[in-house]
């Protein structure tokens, strides 16, 4: 038969069980767009931004695990898409980006919307190609999705010119669709040298990052710890890995840990690294971090091994073959003393929540949303103070559960992401908790989350201001508050309205409980408002660049 | 010779990469080292065999940061093989003559 190139792309999608796309047309994409409104199984979701369509994509991947697909037009389409594309390189989530490119005979030459897209994409991608040749298609869109999604994953980038879209290329039968990659397998004699060590060891911590959530070893993780009575820590990306309410649970370490985990974390003398890359806001000052312990440290990508920590045992291998491996040479063991030590350190350092009996404080608002929701909602978060404050405080229970910006910390993920979950898996309630410097800077997406009938819950904590930068600004630069507050009051609400959403104004409820429950329980995108004092702050805190042991609060 | 009158001379080494040959190739080798802020002091790239395949030859300085780097040069999809040599490898003498 013969096709184009744009519908070559769309039968590859389809047969890689693409079922939604993100994107914005524009004239670099026209001839992909008009094969995309032929393909039943296809369904496009038309956003207000392009940053807007590579979160949603993200959101869908997050919940799923597989490749989100978004798409774009040349020029502003892609460069829009890059901060979206970055986030997902610096957490690992794997993206399938499309976008449409001037025709070849152009490229070079300053044409109307022409970017150099591939060289833009080189530093936040997995990997990236600009097609040169229809036939190129046969192997460059399979490559994409198996790249994506095997391994570590990430975003790749298909920047395809107008006239290969356009181009018409006779075949047979489509490609094997792709197969990820085999993952390095672990060598027996390390995995016997890290079992003869979480038996010897007196004060062991588990620490696992999104690793664990990206090789569905969650189960296996718990069951080590439960195995070894180790406590067990869990990065910002690891969240919702082993239950918070677990007996052996340490939640969040870091710069807005409890500070019992940072305390716990330096007495250890043994760190088992699971899935987790040593950032700085986990760690701290290096050189500080856990200065007593031994490390061994699992990760399917060979570079983490020793980038920022030397570990004792390095294991390049997938984690949960890993730990299939592992767990039936480790000795069941108590660990009495040393679990006693922590409940110590807990009790005398326990994580503060002031104002949790009130759901109209930042950490009561967390905790009555939560009460008014199960384990199976998805839980989003923009970035800034509230993020922290539901990284501490709500109950997350199941992996795949939380969204979250963690590497690039980008303010504006939220909704957008909320979108793709709900669309991705649709029987879910979503929840995005954003703050009002976030929701600004994607509020565009409203439109899509009530086109889409998304059935995601927005839950606002205004502060009238960028509360993270206040906070610092309040700490480390002499309440100099400068470019952080704003003004004059915005009207989320009536924003809200304009869109065509569904509206909850709790600074205005009798119950705000029953306010919070109703939202939660109707069907359909809403804004729950609630306005919140700019001088709470997220604490503990530890300073950047300092040891996590010196904790600011809390 | 004692370290400490020439401190900041170090080992020169000669990384050997076999990539797939394609325009966009020396940009992703190339990028990766000044990201990460890593000194490339000299480089060279032919194809080899048919073109199908490069060779690029990398003059660094040795610095404890190589072996990260060599192990983010091996993650990158294009990259087929990296070999290092020491300073005694001749690729970047030979041409000397072509810098005077």
């Amino acid at each position: 038969m013969q096709i184009s190139g744009a519908q070559l792309i769309v039968r590859l999608l389809e047969q890689h069980g693409v079922t939604t796309v993100a994107g914005v047309p524009g004239g670099a994409a026209l001839p992909l767009y008009d094969a995309l409104s032929h393909s039943t199984r296809i369904h496009h979701v038309l956003v207000g931004h392009e940053q807007g369509a590579g979160f949603i994509a993200q959101g869908m991947a997050r919940v799923s695990g597989r490749a989100g697909v978004c798409v774009a037009s040349s020029g502003p389409g892609a460069t829009n898409l890059v901060t979206a594309i970055a986030d997902a390189k610096l957490d690992s989530i794997p993206v399938v980006c499309i976008t449409g490119q001037v025709p070849s005979a152009m490229i070079g030459t300053d044409a109307f919307q022409e970017v150099d897209t591939y060289g833009i994409s080189i530093p936040i991608t997995k990997h990236n190609w600009l097609v040169r040749n229809v036939e190129d298609l046969l192997t460059i869109i399979p490559d994409a999705f198996r790249i994506a999604e095997s391994g570590r994953p990430g975003p790749v980038w298909v920047d395809v010119p107008k006239d290969v879209q356009s181009a018409m290329i006779e075949i047979d039968t489509l490609p094997a669709a792709a197969v990820r990659d085999t993952l390095p397998t672990p060598r027996s004699e390390l995995i016997e040298e890290a079992a003869r060590m979480i038996d010897a060891a007196v004060r062991p911590v588990l620490y696992l990052g999104g690793g664990i959530v990206t090789a569905e070893a969650c189960a296996e993780a718990v069951a080590l710890a439960e195995q070894a009575g180790l406590p067990t820590t869990m990065t910002l990306m690891g969240l919702g890995a082993m239950p918070v309410d677990h007996p052996l649970s340490l939640g969040m370490l870091g710069m807005h840990a409890a500070r019992y985990t940072n305390y716990v974390l330096e007495e250890a003398d043994l760190l088992i690294v699971l899935g987790a890359r040593f950032d700085d806001r986990a760690i701290g000052k290096a050189e500080k971090f856990c200065p007593n312990a031994a490390v061994i440290h699992i990760d399917v990508d060979a570079a983490e091994l020793g980038k920022i920590r030397r570990p004792h045992v390095g294991i390049n291998a997938d984690v949960k073959a890993a730990l299939s491996l592992l767990l039936p040479k480790i000795q069941p063991q108590s660990r009495v003393q040393w679990l006693e030590r922590v409940h110590a350190l807990k009790a005398a350092h326990p994580m503060l929540m002031p104002g949790a009996e009130d759901p109209r404080s930042h950490y009561g608002l967390v905790l009555a949303v939560a009460a008014a929701l199960d384990d199976e909602a998805v839980i989003a978060t923009d970035v800034g103070q509230h993020q922290m404050w539901v990284a501490q405080a709500y109950p997350l229970r199941r992996p795949r559960q939380w969204l979250t910006s963690g590497g690039l910390g980008t303010m504006g993920f939220g909704m957008p992401a909320a979108i793709g979950a709900a669309l991705a898996e649709p029987e879910r309630t979503v929840v995005c908790f954003s703050g009002d410097g976030s929701l600004k800077m994607n509020i565009q997406e409203m439109a899509t989350a009530v086109e889409e009938d998304t059935n995601i819950k927005v839950v606002l904590m205004n502060n009238q201001s960028l509360g993270l930068v206040h906070q610092q600004q309040n700490m480390f630069y002499g309440e100099r508050y400068y470019a952080s507050d704003y003004r004059k009051p915005t009207d989320f609400v009536k924003i809200a309205e304009g869109f065509g959403m569904q509206t909850f104004d709790l600074d205005k409820a009798s119950n705000p409980r029953a306010m919070i429950a109703e939202a939660m329980a109707l069907r359909g995108p809403c804004l729950i408002h609630c306005s919140i004092d700019v001088n709470q702050q997220v604490l503990p805190m530890v300073p950047p660049g300092a040891a996590n042991t010196e904790m600011i609060g809390g | 010779m004692t370290s400490s009158l020439v401190p900041d001379i170090k080992e020169k080494v000669v990384l050997e990469l076999n990539v797939r040959n394609h325009p966009g190739v020396m940009s992703h080798v190339c990028g990766l080292f000044a990201r990460r802020a890593f000194n490339v002091e000299g480089i060279l790239c032919m194809p080899v065999g048919e073109g199908v395949d490069s060779r690029i030859w990398l003059l660094v300085r040795e610095d404890e940061r190589l072996p990260q780097m060599i192990a983010q040069v091996e993650k990158l999809v294009d990259v087929i093989s990296v070999a290092r040599h020491g300073a005694e490898h001749v690729v970047f003498e030979r041409l000397e003559d072509f810098f005077c």
